[in-house]
């Protein structure tokens, strides 16, 4: 029984419990070990670390409703990179640019329309070729990178538009638009994952594949749309950065993928698929921000960072181990 | 009879179907130019493909054991900064580089293998971990500067890059002594059969008095050796080396034996199909370049063979072209 | 209950697999309001014909009438849409999700933009749970649940839809005493609704208590319909097992050797208690009892697999533990394990890799594992077993049942083990390779093996056991020799109707 608690608690609140851990951490080890002069528990900080939690926080969005499908999508980072490059290219276009500001929305309109196609790309394959979602995106995001670099070789992409840039840094109450949008996105799609016919059937299909086809949901189009959603969500991403950075390096939004994973782990989204959620995943993105800033915040080496991330996510996952353990009767096989 | 011939055909295809696409591959290169199978061309192509290639020797034992290594890249990182950062330390020089850095590269190797096959936690997330906290140790290590050998022209570092021996580049060489040492061990000796049971279904292999976490370990191993030497082949080229030198190269490595027919279901696969995957994968980037292309084109070609290579061989085994999945 | 209409009929139902007929012309009727019971032994074809039910396979000939409609059924959308629902022995719910998404899964009742109607949802749910009188809400998420009300959750889903039939394939198998009245409430409730209900088990007990009607299948014939309520569990046994069993053996017994193992003692938490027994040398033991019962844990347990928790085992006089199965095949003991497919082979390897699998490291010439001598391993057990194969090239996956497990027993053989336990090792094979394993294991007795055979399958056996211990309920419930055992004795033992009597 004791475990059952310590199991849900693990489950369901660890990772904000890890947060709070980490902001009280670094703000003692701010002030008496490390000397700092400065606050960690500060609103600006906090606004600041949500705002750069943004770009892989919708990624990370888009790939929980991917994983809690059964699937994964490593071809995000290429998709990035590439939407960002649309974005900023149509931009130069001669017809857009005799439009003036009013071509803005529909550049960003552009680019959007391209992650949902190449979202839905990869989709279709893995719906109609049966080819795991794996190997599919794992070709993707070697393909799409490659369309990345045919754009513009092996020169960065740029076209700093000041409407754009004030766009991206307009907030209310201090909230900058990269947060907004990042706290909007998670709204809406975990509205859907937990309000909708369509997220819940994406997490029955994952959880058990063969009572949902038994039960008659169509497996594809549901597999289909969430690709589709993770394209849509990884081009917004690149929107919502590139519009304030004005330039695409095209290795921009290499591991991305890798990334997004760690964070949709870190948030309690099973591997196999069936469970996760998205209010976990904001969890786990703010987490990696927040061990970023914080250990800069006392001093330490940012390659600490990766260190203590990569820790993290193996004790996450032997710590879900021993909790899921079967109590007894398990084979040692 | 015609339909034998069809029958054979899509026999041959399904079990040699990436060796029919090379030799087709290479047949209508070789016809559009001549100079693609010149031997110097040829060298050209192993060379700058051996690193991948080593790499991908060692995660073939990791795939075909069932599980993944997304840590090669970073490790590949880690041992090039490792060992030309010992070389340039007067208390180590060459000759003690080399060896201090294999054996930290395989303590690494040994801690995937550990929490992999001992510990049994999934490879995806562990290798992902490790990733990360390598790339963070590299940078540690090299407090985030690039690392060069200084005075180039006192060291006989940089044979294992830019050497040759009978007129045949020194990675070539060690891309070929490693694939056939590799190749007999997989599938000449009782450890090779123990990884295909272990890959192909791990609870028989249970039953049958197999050690299934000593296996999974050992092949975390090889592909930590197979790290080790490609990082050596890496920094004796350049006599120097970036933090980041193999990101990203764990994916491509991934790409290469998957394009060899490995199952990532794990089982299935040798070192000659993965052999034939980096190749192809070399081929296609040398044949676009003499093409006039660019090299980033290969990563389309590369996406799409990719889908088809793996598209035809479950299609073959389900016996319908597209997926019964409604 | 004649003039009313069937609830369903079965006319004729055939169905062929390559070399086996599991389905020859099965006829019989489920009245509305009646609890009919499908009795069979493992293999008598009951689950290929609930297969044929549910849609999952098509039958080659015969028809299926709903309330006198014939119906074809396609897939398992189509059965459920006909009204005829399952309660499967194996759950099928999504764990992370609500009871009442669970029973309504694929037909969620939805609002605008797609969205899910939780008030309408959960109100029909509450509806239906109230019905069963269960103690959680539809919202509980169903992996919270124990076995017993998942499959009440199961049970709920039936409730769903207007049902003409209802399936119950070994509900009991996990549940309670307590769990079973409420099981069988809720039957009776149906039953009152006029559903009909087919009820598999194999538990006499239970037969008797709940059902109207009992239809035996044998060897996919079926042999009759009988009124419970005027038959009794000689006459059901005997339809079941038919023909008057052939007990002798293929071969006289050869006098037994000495002890090969002893157990004493043994337990394993709760799959298993108390387990005392011996197998002498040439002689073979059989272990009857119903799955479940913990026979196969014993022998997990014995080939190191499991950790026991009490008791002793001596293998040849000298006590011993077992920490591994290398352990356990280092001291001698083989074992075919129940599950061919998951545990038995790895189905990507050809004939010879598989039966040289356990001892590939011994096979070597230098470095290398020795082709000739797995080659002459191979050869040498392929006609010892008879297993007919093209060569040993060929991938295991590609051969029939019966091929396959003759692979996995020569892969044991091969071993020279002292102790061979055999898992259930006629499952799933057509009756030709049976009759050929049945002989092959008294043969290696005679050859002075000491061999356990596992088997829920009665006169396998009858047939090849000289001593027979009788499980239920993790407990040994008592031992025959083959002189002394009778069906009727070897039924009640295995059901736990005469607990008294243990040995």
């Amino acid at each position: 029984m004791k475990t059952d608690i310590l199991k849900k608690l693990v489950q369901n609140g660890a990772i904000w419990g890890f947060i709070l851990l980490q902001l009280v951490f670094f703000e003692l080890a701010g002030r008496y070990w490390a000397g700092s002069s400065t606050t960690f528990i500060d609103l600006d900080n906090l606004l600041l670390l949500l705002k750069q939690s943004a770009p892989i926080g919708i990624i990370a969005v888009g790939m929980t409703i991917v994983m809690v499908n059964g699937n994964i999508d490593l071809s995000v980072g290429a998709i990035y990179a590439l939407c960002g490059i649309v974005l900023l290219d149509s931009l130069g276009w001669p017809m857009m640019e005799a439009m003036g500001d009013g071509a803005i929305p529909l550049a960003m309109l552009i680019a959007l329309a391209t992650g949902c196609v190449l979202g839905l790309i990869n989709g279709l394959i893995v719906w109609k070729t049966g080819v795991d979602a794996f190997i599919v995106t794992l070709g993707a995001m070697l393909g799409y990178r490659g369309l990345v670099f045919m754009y513009n070789g092996e020169q960065p992409t740029s076209n700093l538009n000041w409407t754009m840039v004030d766009m991206a840094e307009w907030g209310i109450f201090g909230i900058q638009t990269p947060a907004l949008v990042l706290l909007f996105v998670v709204l809406v799609v975990w509205l859907v994952m937990t309000r909708t016919v369509h997220g819940r059937n994406a997490y029955a299909i994952g959880d058990n594949r063969e009572a949902a086809v038994n039960a008659g949901i169509r497996v594809g189009p549901h597999m289909l749309i969430n690709f589709a959603v993770i394209g849509f969500l990884a081009a917004l991403s690149a929107v919502v950065f590139y519009s304030g950075s004005g330039s695409v390096n095209p290795n921009d939004g290499m591991l991305f993928e890798l990334w997004a994973i760690t964070a949709v782990v870190l948030g309690g989204t099973k591997l196999t698929g069936g469970k996760g959620s998205i209010i976990g995943t904001l969890g786990g993105v703010i987490a990696i921000q927040l061990l970023r800033r914080g250990l800069n915040h006392i001093g330490a080496d940012t390659e600490t960072v990766n260190i203590v991330i990569g820790t993290i996510l193996i004790v996450v996952l032997l710590l879900d181990r021993q909790l899921n353990r079967k109590a007894s009767g398990e084979l040692k096989v | 009879m015609a339909d034998t011939a069809i029958k054979t055909f899509g026999g041959l295809l399904a079990r040699q179907g990436i060796l029919v696409a090379f030799i087709l591959f290479m047949v209508g290169f070789t016809l559009w130019n001549p100079r693609f199978i010149d031997i110097d061309n040829v060298f050209g192509v192993i060379r700058s493909s051996a690193i991948l290639g080593v790499m991908a020797l060692g995660v073939t034992f990791v795939v075909i054991g069932g599980n993944l290594d997304l840590s090669v890249g970073s490790m590949l990182s880690f041992s090039a900064i490792v060992v030309l950062d010992l070389h340039e330390n007067p208390a180590f020089g060459p000759a003690l580089a080399i060896p201090a850095m294999f054996a930290l590269t395989l303590c690494l190797g040994a801690i995937n293998g550990f929490l992999v096959g001992y510990l049994r936690l999934n490879s995806l997330i562990v290798t992902l971990g490790m990733l990360s906290a390598i790339h963070g140790l590299t940078l540690t290590w090299s407090g985030g500067q690039n690392m060069d050998i200084a005075d180039q022209g006192a060291t006989w570092f940089g044979v294992f890059g830019r050497g040759t021996a009978l007129g045949i580049p020194i990675p070539v060489l060690i891309f070929v002594a490693l694939a056939a040492f590799l190749g007999i061990l997989l599938a000449k000796t009782p450890f090779g059969r123990k990884v295909y049971a272990v890959g192909g279904n791990p609870t028989a292999a249970t039953f049958s008095g197999i050690p299934r976490a000593r296996v999974v370990f050992l092949t975390y191993l090889i592909s930590a050796f197979c790290v080790a030497v490609a990082g050596l082949i890496q920094a004796s080229r350049t006599m120097g080396a970036q933090n980041t030198v193999g990101q990203g190269l764990e994916l491509e490595v991934l790409a290469a034996v998957i394009l060899g027919g490995a199952s990532l279901l794990g089982g299935s696969g040798t070192i000659f199909k993965t052999v034939i995957g980096v190749l192809i994968l070399g081929f296609i980037q040398n044949g676009l370049l003499l093409a006039g292309l660019q090299f980033y084109v290969q990563f389309v070609v590369t996406w799409i063979i990719i889908i088809l290579a793996v598209w035809l061989d479950i299609a073959t085994k389900r016996g319908k072209l597209w997926s019964p999945i409604a | 209950m004649t003039g009313q209409t069937p609830a369903l009929r079965l006319d004729g139902i055939v169905k062929d697999f390559p070399g086996v007929r599991a389905l020859d012309g099965v006829s019989f009727t489920v009245m509305p309001g009646e609890v009919h019971a499908l009795m069979g032994e493992n293999g008598a074809g009951k689950s290929t014909l609930m297969k044929v039910l549910g849609g999952i396979y098509q039958p080659d000939a015969g028809r299926i009438y709903i309330a006198e409609r014939e119906t074809r059924m396609k897939g398992p959308l189509e059965a459920k849409a006909n009204g005829v629902m399952f309660i499967h022995q194996e759950l099928s719910l999504a764990q992370e999700l609500s009871v009442a998404e669970n029973i309504y899964l694929g037909e969620l009742p939805r609002k605008s933009f797609g969205r899910v109607d939780w008030p309408t949802l959960y109100a029909r749910t509450d509806a239906i749970l109230e019905k069963l009188r269960v103690g959680f809400t539809a919202r509980t998420r169903v992996g919270e649940l124990s076995i017993a009300n998942q499959q009440m959750v199961e049970i709920a889903r039936a409730l769903t839809v207007d049902a003409k039939a209802v399936i119950f394939d070994e509900p009991t198998a996990s549940l309670t005493d307590a769990e079973k009245v409420v099981l069988f409430d809720v039957i009776a409730d149906l039953k009152a609704q006029g559903v009909g209900i087919i009820y598999i088990s194999h538990r006499m007990e239970e037969i008797f208590r709940i059902t109207d009607r009992i239809s035996v299948l044998r060897d996919g014939e079926y042999r009759g319909t009988l009124d419970t309520a005027q038959t009794d569990e000689t006459e059901v046994t005997q339809m079941m097992i038919g023909r008057k069993l052939d007990l002798s053996r293929s071969a006289a017994t050869v006098e037994p050797g000495p002890v090969a193992l002893r157990v004493e003692g043994l337990s394993c938490g709760t799959l298993f208690r108390d387990a005392t027994f011996e197998v002498r040398e040439g002689e073979v033991l059989g272990f009857y009892g119903l799955v479940g019962a913990g026979r196969t844990e014993i022998a997990e347990t014995l080939f190191g697999l499991r950790k026991p928790t009490a008791g002793r085992i001596f293998l040849k006089g000298e006590e011993v533990t077992i920490s591994s199965p290398i352990d356990a095949i280092r001291k001698g003991i083989s074992l075919v394990p129940e599950s061919r497919k998951e545990q038995g082979l790895v189905l990507g390897m050809n004939c010879r890799d598989n039966i040289t699998l356990p001892q590939v490291a011994d096979l070597t010439a230098g470095p290398f594992v020795a082709d000739g001598a797995e080659i002459s391993i191979y050869d040498q057990y392929r006609d010892r077993l008879s297993i007919k194969s093209p060569s040993w090239r060929t991938l295991v996956g590609n051969l029939s049942g019966g091929n396959q497990q003759k692979i996995v027993i020569g892969k044991w053989l091969s071993m020279r083990p002292e102790v061979l336990i055999v898992d259930e090792p006629t499952r799933g094979i057509d009756v030709g390779s049976k009759s050929e394993i049945h002989n092959l294991l008294r043969d290696l007795a005679r050859q002075g093996y000491a061999v356990i055979v596992i088997s829920s399958e009665m006169p396998e056996v009858l047939q090849c056991s000289d001593r027979i211990v009788a499980m239920y309920n993790g407990t040994i419930m008592r031992e025959f020799t083959a002189e002394e055992v009778t069906e009727d004795s070897l039924i009640q033992a295995i059901s736990g109707l005469n607990s008294g009597a243990a040995a």
